[in-house]
């Protein structure tokens, strides 16, 4: 069905006739296109450790199979995700961009950093966003147009993901729509003219910094809250953070939690419409919801890879990689991996065991978000199934030119009046 | 073969079979024990399966190895008788094990 490999074709053609060694499955074009399947799927039965000798990114491995990136995920004393090596995505950080924030740090200044915010997504303090989050989506889904055509992406996706962060942080409602502002500026290619220099993105960075300060000043000293910027501002790991470390852990917490959560958002209509047998099951039965959350999420798998940097000479899948070696776990083709998922090309919302899935990654640097992320998508479900009897695509989707991040950018819809 | 008790934090037991070699997350699992996520499947890379065993039986369940520490520095609400229960591998001693299971696994 959806995002299967795609039939015989012009694509299966290009995937299967290339030369194993010219494999490039680094580029943006093949992910937007949704053309990458069909290569994973021969790199799985091919080359499973593949190594790509040239490319945009240079010199990179691709790892392709679930157990050998659950290997390599788990192993952080040979797989480093530090910055100063270029970090956590295929593309390496530039020096001069480089901010300090602990998915890009390792052990052990990575978990005393991530210990001291953690807490935020303990169980009690779920429950305790649970309400608000619901509330609030509900007032977005009320106020949807009827039987008109409209970007579910912009209307729905991104402004109850903005929400969502927004309590996290306690940040002032009204000026919400600053913190998207801000992880598309931290993220963009200049390519995309978001922001059009390395300057200007600074300025508008700086504002950022600024505007946090100022709520952290005043939390700093308040009694502690359980929000992000006052478990920050009283714990001993990160109350003495330089400015350059504070916008780093921000924009991380930011980022993390924007366009990944956006973007199953926006692929779980596009499922849900592409099959219709599983939607009525789910309607029969909303309970499903708890599988069908994890499907979603490994489905669309929003971030198609992380990169790490070998420490030393390791052998994988038979094949040696060498000390300073970029090493790229592609979770999309692990979460297609027949092997070890059943039938993984399918969507289907009663799977056995929904959460073994990569899309969160494993190990010390796994999604810190990854239960809020859950409850945002049963949230809105839930609330989804309480009002409206469909949701019809209406036209092909468009999706994000980048084999990191896996999103759609617009998505027609029409909800009958 | 032993039998193993699960009790979830708002008190509720769960006594099933465990099977001598598997692992005391897999006991869980296999008989649909709610309250043991094991996301990795038991690969020590999620913390999902945190249990808490109870002080009696921490002898027989021996202590945490080196990937569980690093993993269960995450858990919420991590106390000394912490333990991922996907470490644990079922002996015949471990007949009337009894462990509590958190709040929440994340
Ligand atoms: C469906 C939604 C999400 C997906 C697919 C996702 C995916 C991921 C992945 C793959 C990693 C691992 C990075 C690595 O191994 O290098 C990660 C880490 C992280 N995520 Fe998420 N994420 C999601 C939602 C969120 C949310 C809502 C938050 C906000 C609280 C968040 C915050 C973080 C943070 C702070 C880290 C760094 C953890 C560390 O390095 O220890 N994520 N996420
Ligand atoms: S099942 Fe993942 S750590 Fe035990």
């Amino acid at each position: 069905m959806n995002d299967a490999p795609a039939p015989l074709g012009l694509t299966d053609h290009e995937a299967y006739s290339l030369p194993l060694d010219k494999i490039d499955v680094s580029q943006g074009r093949l992910f937007q296109n949704q053309l990458h399947l069909p290569y994973f799927e021969r790199l799985r039965r091919e080359d499973p450790v593949h190594y790509c000798a040239d490319s945009q990114f240079g010199p990179y491995w691709s790892i392709t199979k679930y157990n050998d990136i659950v290997a390599v995920d788990s192993n952080n004393k040979v797989f480093s995700s530090a910055s100063e090596f270029g970090g956590i995505t295929i593309r390496d950080r530039r020096p001069e961009v480089r901010r300090e924030s602990f998915i890009a740090m390792d052990a052990p200044r990575h978990d005393d950093q991530r210990k001291a915010v953690s807490p935020i997504v303990a169980p009690q303090n779920l429950a305790r966003m649970e309400a608000g989050i619901r509330e609030r989506a509900g007032k977005v889904l009320d106020n949807l147009p009827r039987g008109e055509k409209f970007n579910w992406v912009e209307k729905v996706s991104v402004e109850l993901t903005t929400q969502m962060l927004a309590i996290l942080f306690d940040f002032p409602w009204e000026d919400r729509h600053l913190l998207t502002r801000w992880s598309d500026v931290a993220t963009a290619d200049i390519a995309a003219g978001v922001v059009k220099t390395e300057e200007e993105r600074e300025e508008i960075l700086a504002e950022c910094l600024a505007y946090f300060t100022r709520l952290w000043n005043e939390r700093v000293n308040a009694d502690m809250q359980p929000d992000l910027l006052s478990m920050m501002a009283h714990s001993p790991a990160t109350r003495n953070m330089t400015p350059d470390q504070f916008l780093g852990n921000l924009i991380l917490l930011i980022v993390g939690g924007n366009d990944t959560t956006r973007n199953s958002m926006s692929g779980s209509v596009l499922f849900m419409h592409r099959n219709p047998d599983q939607f009525a099951k789910l309607k029969a039965n909303p309970a499903l919801l708890d599988s069908a959350v994890p499907e979603i999420i490994r489905y669309q798998t929003p971030l198609s890879h992380m990169r790490r940097t070998a420490l030393e000479d390791q052998e994988i899948g038979g094949k040696v990689i060498k000390k300073g070696d970029k090493v790229v776990m592609w979770y999309c083709s692990g979460n297609r991996d027949d092997t070890a998922i059943e039938n993984p090309n399918a969507f289907i919302i009663d799977r056995k065991r929904p959460r073994q899935h990569l899309s969160f990654g494993f190990g010390i640097h796994r999604c810190v978000g990854n239960r809020l992320a859950e409850m945002q998508l049963k949230i809105v479900w839930e609330e989804i199934l309480k009002r409206f009897d469909r949701i019809d695509v209406v036209g092909p989707e468009t999706r994000v030119f980048s084999s990191f991040v896996h999103g759609i950018e617009d998505l027609p819809v029409i909800i009958s009046g | 073969m032993p039998h193993v008790t699960f009790i979830e934090h708002n008190g509720t037991a769960h006594t099933v079979e465990a099977v001598i070699g598997k692992s005391l997350m897999e006991a869980a699992v296999d008989n649909s024990v709610p309250g043991i996520d094991a996301d990795c499947g038991g690969a020590c890379a999620c913390a999902t399966c945190h249990v808490f065993v109870a002080p009696e039986w921490e002898a027989k369940t021996g202590t945490r190895n080196e990937a569980e520490v690093a993993m269960l520095n995450f858990a919420a609400e991590v106390k000394p008788n912490s333990r991922l229960s996907c470490q644990i591998e079922i002996t015949a001693a471990h007949d009337g094990l009894v462990v509590h299971m958190p709040d929440g696994q994340h």
